[in-house]
């Protein structure tokens, strides 16, 4: 939650409504990407962004990503726990 | 130097830490790691085993769920218990005790609880399930205040009327000022959080030097992000410099996430108090809904007991998060109080500091055990 996990954009599903798909780790989820999109560069296809709470909340360098998910995983459970939350649907 | 030869990059490590003996010589120096993050890296790694001894570190307020009270957990309950209502929380506070049970408890008696990963799935629940009210336990820093923002401002933008917010964000820096403010610990300087700062920037931590004389330098999350950090605040100290530098330039931008400090802006103000768990009221240091999102505020909604509770006699999480015991100092720690059956919130909390000290089998300041460093490894930057 309060650590980001590290993701890839795959796709923009929606620009205007700021959807985009990510990949953490093999994994893959509809985030929001409005809270990134003014940085330089924008936001495309093959980015690299520290996820919370499935918004994208800081643009970083694909090295910083694999350096920050080497960090969580060795974290154990906060990195299974992050992914199993990430993973699950919402229960509506 | 012991376990150093199992980091990844063992000369930068070496290098970075004779610098460090060297300059630590002859003074006792206590460092505050405000981020629960790198307490794990710590302990994961035995930092404190190839540090000198005159350099200690202590365990700083920075895990959102551990602050929270036992009173604002009741709340919480009493809202998931009202007829009519769904009640969504990350799972991280599902299993943390209030006065009155946890979230699992109450789901057990038969409140509808759910678990969301997002605020936006607790919204998409409200959407499906039109004739229920749907409420979202919002907790957290500056890292996860945004995303709840932008979820309200889209509950009011879609007219989307049964969805509301139990909130409970926090901000980082008035905690710090309690902490400096405190009489119990006398520190020599702050490791300044990672992931918070990536949204707050460098600016917000000015008073730290401006006001108290210490320095803080915002740190990564590696080994190395560690030692180079502690090595910044020793070499301030030493060229009588005291400034806020930032160690992990990496992902972390001076001003920080100018858009994220926005939406925060335009949906919260600052709470008159709020209750953090072991340091007690704090002014200004909460956010709550500002009037113009009146309609999606629960406690406005709903009726909150708002109980202030008190601690278990036993817990200690108080002093620990306020750095001033160790978590193997707290008289339940391991044996009460673990992380299947934690009785108080820092050991509750994969973030949290007991939890961490736990996981890594330290129950007692000399246990120790070995550990093998991965993570991209950096090139030194000695002086």
């Amino acid at each position: 939650m309060c650590l980001g996990i590290p993701g890839q954009i795959v796709e923009i599903l929606d620009p205007a409504d700021h959807r985009a798909t990510v990949d953490v780790d093999g994994v893959r989820r509809e985030v929001n990407v409005g809270l990134v999109m003014g940085d330089a560069g924008g936001i495309k296809v093959g980015d690299w962004v520290l996820i919370h709470v499935g918004f994208a909340m800081t643009k970083i360098d694909e090295e910083e990503a694999a350096s920050t998910l080497d960090f969580i995983k060795q974290l154990g459970s906060v990195y299974d726990d992050e992914i199993r939350d990430f993973s699950a649907e919402a229960p509506l | 130097m012991k376990y150093v030869d199992e980091y990844r990059d063992p000369a930068a490590a070496r290098t970075i830490l004779s610098h460090i003996t060297d300059l630590a010589k002859g003074q006792h120096f206590k460092f505050m790691e405000v981020c629960g993050g790198h307490t794990h890296t710590i302990y994961k790694h035995g930092i404190e085993n190839v540090l000198p001894e005159t350099v200690e570190l202590v365990h700083g307020p920075g895990c959102p769920v551990c602050v929270i009270p036992m009173g604002r957990v009741d709340d919480a309950i009493a809202v998931a218990e009202t007829p009519g209502v769904i009640f969504t929380s990350f799972g991280d506070m599902m299993r943390v005790p209030g006065g009155n049970g946890n979230l699992l408890e109450a789901k057990a008696r038969g409140a509808d609880v759910r678990m969301v990963y997002s605020p936006l799935d607790a919204l998409r629940i409200a959407v499906a399930n039109p004739d229920k009210q749907v409420v979202f336990f919002a907790v957290g820093f500056e890292t996860t205040a945004p995303s709840t923002a932008v979820t309200v401002m889209k509950a009011m933008q879609k007219g989307i009327t049964n969805f509301s917010l139990f909130c409970n964000h926090v901000t980082i820096v008035p905690p710090l000022k309690a902490i400096l403010d405190s009489p119990d610990l006398r520190l020599n300087g702050f490791l300044g959080p990672g992931h918070v700062s990536t949204v707050i920037g460098n600016r917000p931590y000015r008073f730290v030097p401006q006001k108290y004389g210490l320095p803080l330098v915002t740190a990564g999350f590696e080994p190395l992000d560690i030692l180079q950090a502690i090595l910044m605040l020793l070499r301030q100290i030493d060229e009588g410099r005291c400034e806020v530098e930032n160690q992990y330039t990496r992902a972390v931008p001076e001003h920080g996430n100018p858009r994220a400090l926005e939406v925060i802006n335009t949906v919260f103000e600052l709470r008159p108090h709020f209750e953090w768990r072991g340091l007690g009221f704090i002014s200004q240091s909460a956010l709550k809904l500002r009037e113009a999102f009146a309609p999606w505020d629960a406690e406005l909604r709903f009726s909150v007991p708002g109980v202030r509770v008190a601690d278990p006699k036993a817990c200690q999480c108080g002093e620990v998060l306020k750095g001033v015991i160790k978590p193997w100092e707290c008289k339940v720690f391991g044996t009460a109080c673990t992380p299947e059956t934690p009785i108080g919130t820092c050991m509750v909390s994969s973030e949290g500091a007991c939890a961490a000290y736990y996981n890594y089998g330290r129950f007692t300041k000399h246990t120790t055990v070995p550990v093998e460093l991965t993570g991209r490894a950096k090139a030194p930057q000695p002086a």
